[in-house]
């Protein structure tokens, strides 16, 4: 599958996209079924919420977080180009720009799920 | 039509059902930019997760019309925009009989999903009995 695009930065973008987007998509089950259970079973739900809360589950929370966030960036940087051709010529530079806003946004997240992280580590 | 995109889908020739999806998963894809980012903003990073009980989402988050709304019209955008991601990865992964089983089985878990959310964010009472 990635052998179809001939390199670069729109191959790369193209195989993260899907991968962050099947990603998105397995946790997007999961947490429909969860929120179910809100209202089928209140406790088995907090049960879940006790594993989510744990420092693997924090981490999992910061990757979906990331994975949300390349995903978002990047769709739109698809969008621009779909409807705006012109746009193409600069994909390279739209594609340098969305990691720029990636670390931008991700650096303050990253910062304060950190302290979720440490406050995980402390309820163990 | 030029495969203009480099990390996109190049746009269908056809007219009608392809097409229609390929819109959609635009059009379904910036409004998830802004209902998801702000939706993990709020959840994720304003409040803290670990806190986050069935009794608190009953009695907190879900205590207005709007935020049960906000989430229901998400819930359906998204479960369209992952479900139509997801037909197209089977699409190119698979053929033949393989290819049919896997996508039914996408459908009736969009559709099983679509359901129980649909119920969950409708008729939670904003009072869990004993939480």
């Amino acid at each position: 599958m990635l052998l179809r695009y001939r390199g670069g930065e729109g191959m790369l973008a193209w195989a993260f996209h899907r991968i962050s987007g099947v990603a998105i998509w397995l946790f997007v089950v999961l947490h429909v079924v969860d929120i179910f259970l809100v209202g089928a079973a209140p406790d088995v739900y907090n049960g879940l919420l006790f594993i989510y809360a744990t420092p693997p589950g924090i981490i999992m929370e910061w990757l979906l977080g990331a994975a949300v966030l390349y995903h978002a960036l990047n769709g739109l940087r698809i969008v621009i180009m779909d409807f705006w051709p012109r746009m193409t010529r600069y994909q390279r530079q739209l594609w340098y720009l969305n990691w720029g806003l990636f670390v931008l946004i991700g650096v303050p997240v990253t910062i304060v799920i950190a302290g979720q992280f440490i406050r995980s580590l402390e309820r163990l | 039509m030029a495969a203009y995109s480099r990390s996109g889908r190049v746009k269908p020739n056809s007219s009608g059902f392809e097409l229609a999806i390929w819109y959609l998963m635009r059009l379904s894809g910036v409004a998830l930019f802004v209902l998801v980012l702000s939706h993990y903003l709020i959840l994720h990073v304003l409040f803290d997760p670990a806190e986050q009980t069935s009794s608190w989402i009953a009695e907190v988050r879900w205590s207005s019309t709007f935020w049960r709304a906000f989430d229901w019209l998400m819930l359906m955008l998204v479960l369209f925009h992952a479900f139509m991601g997801m037909r197209t990865v089977v699409g190119e992964m698979t053929h033949g009989g393989l290819r049919t089983l896997l996508l039914s089985g996408l459908y009736l878990m969009a559709l099983v999903l679509a359901v129980i959310g649909t119920a969950v964010v409708m008729t939670l009472p904003n009072v869990v009995p004993a939480g």
